[in-house]
């Protein structure tokens, strides 16, 4: 499971489930830098979302950021206890704080997003 | 490369998250905003502003040159008092400082007047920001008298430390040691300081050398704040910290508190072309039978400020942002009354507040309030300012 996940630049993780919808959500490292977080904007099922285009808003005490999209489709689920307890968040970011689950528009987005190595490359860099 | 202040090691090594703000490199936080927030309304917390420009004015003529340029009335300052002002600025002759022809406010500081010399020369430190220091340093230096005064910018030879929160001087006036003080000062000073009154001031000592202490802050917390020199500066910190038990505080606390207190930041609640009155500044513009530089200026926008400036409650944790759209629905339409200077979710309130400026008339009656906040209505309701007021035991 650890293996299948994959990342965005954005730092927005991506995990293919077995019915065929991508979970996403926002990376622990991501979560960490932003700390004192208060509000969360998700989208509404069915919504289309576009790979690297603005899903939603994540505000913390400091800022307002863009979720992006890691891939293209359609909503299919949103966490919507999440913006109540942006807590989970960083206490379980790739489980209970998963953000939307997404039906892609097609499997093969995945293979473009970075793998654990290189995304730990990516932070380490930073 | 960013300035550093004589705490920078010590901050990045401990977890300060490094920022370069107005040409310095400062903490924004150490563990998380809220906690630094809550732990200064609760105990105490500790501010590395060093940043911040100090200027000292000395000399014989030195009261009454400060008063030419201050929106503040100067002569009358007692010793040991500060004072919070603003200072202006007109285009002119011989100018280091570019001004585009009306007046302009340069900065908001804080003058404290000291004991004077021996030989009656008067002494006067200014406290300025830190992004406007250059600039209103250029603009003093260039109108300076002959004779009579002197202005040394003292900013990179010393610190300056906040120490705020109701637990600065212990839980009650016989408990003053209980406070991270009581390991800074004796006795004697510390109960001198326990018994200042806002906006006093005590020139003490500390291991001998001079240390500037003003019941002042920026939190709407009770508490202190002590320039001093530059090699005290990590043993002072150090002490309050280790031995104090005071919370590091970054600049991102720092801004949350002076916001529920209802404080101005220059570059939101007042800029180059503020008009103060507007801005719930009038107090610190005093133009009845003075001169400064704009006070005709000033004396035409007292007279027909028609803004002000009000306090914004939202129902949600949401903030709205500086320059966001205040809008007022009346009959069924939309109209921009005014615009946010500062929002932030606030840790005391648990929500979004604000600070706007808007019509007057939107002050004076019961009306529907929204912010289009990134593109979406938040309903807002105006409330009186400050946001939070400490409790007072006097």
């Amino acid at each position: 499971m650890e293996k299948s996940r994959r990342y965005a630049k954005s730092h927005e993780w991506a995990r293919l489930e077995d019915d065929g919808s991508v979970t996403v959500g926002i990376s622990a490292y991501a979560v960490e830098a932003l700390t004192d977080l208060v509000f969360m904007q998700l989208p509404d099922v069915g919504a289309t979302v576009t790979a690297g285009e603005s899903f939603g808003e994540i505000e913390s005490v400091k800022a307002v950021s863009d979720l992006y999209a890691p891939i293209s489709g359609t909503v299919v689920a949103a966490n919507t206890d999440l913006p109540s307890q942006l807590e989970t968040l960083g206490s379980d970011p790739y489980g209970s704080g998963w953000v939307v689950r997404v039906q892609p528009d097609s499997v093969e987005q995945l293979e473009a997003l970075m793998d654990q190595e290189a995304y730990d490359k990516l932070i380490g860099g930073e | 490369m960013p300035q550093r202040t004589p705490l920078a090691e010590w901050h990045e090594n401990n977890r300060g998250r490094m920022v370069d703000f107005a040409g310095w490199s400062m903490p924004v936080q150490y563990s998380s905003i809220v906690s630094e927030h809550l732990g200064t309304r609760k105990g105490v917390g500790v501010f590395d502003v060093s940043h911040m420009g100090r200027v000292a004015v000395e000399g014989n003529q030195a009261a009454e040159w400060l008063d030419s340029m201050l929106t503040r009335q100067v002569v009358d300052l007692p010793v040991c008092r500060a004072r919070y002002t603003l200072i202006t600025g007109v285009a002119g002759e011989e100018d280091n400082v570019q001004l585009d022809g009306a007046p302009v406010i340069l900065d908001d500081a804080l003058v404290t007047r000291l004991a004077d010399q021996k030989d009656g020369s008067q002494r006067f430190v200014l406290v300025v920001n830190a992004s406007n220091r250059q600039r209103v340093v250029r603009w003093l230096q260039a109108r300076l008298p002959p004779e009579g005064v002197t202005l040394n910018d003292t900013t990179e030879d010393s610190a300056m430390i906040a120490v705020q929160g109701p637990l600065v001087f212990g839980h009650t006036a016989e408990d003053v040691f209980a406070g991270p003080l009581g390991s800074v000062f004796g006795k004697k000073v510390l109960q001198q300081l326990a018994t200042l009154p806002n906006y006093g001031v005590l020139e003490t000592e500390l291991s001998g050398e001079p240390v500037l202490v003003s019941r002042t802050g920026y939190t709407g917390e009770d508490g202190v704040e002590i320039i001093l020199g530059s090699s005290q500066a990590l043993g002072l910190w150090k002490c309050l910290v280790e031995e104090g038990s005071a919370i590091p505080c970054g600049l991102g606390s720092r801004d949350t508190l002076r916001l529920e207190a209802a404080m101005p930041l220059y570059g939101h609640e007042l800029c180059e072309k503020t008009d103060p009155f507007s801005a719930g500044l009038g107090f610190a513009v005093n133009i009845d039978g003075r001169e400064f530089p704009g006070a005709e200026e000033m004396r035409t926008r007292r007279s027909s400020s028609d803004r002000c400036r009000i306090g914004l409650v939202f129902e949600s944790r949401r903030a709205a942002r500086s320059g966001d759209h205040v809008l007022v629905s009346k009959n069924g339409t939309d109209s921009i009354c005014g615009e946010i200077t500062s929002g932030s979710f606030s840790p005391t309130c648990e929500r979004g507040i604000a600070l706007a400026i808007v019509d007057r008339a939107i002050a004076e009656q019961e009306c529907e309030l929204e912010v289009l906040v990134r593109g979406v209505r938040l309903p807002a309701k105006l409330v009186s300012l400050p946001f939070y007021r400490r409790h007072r035991h006097d």
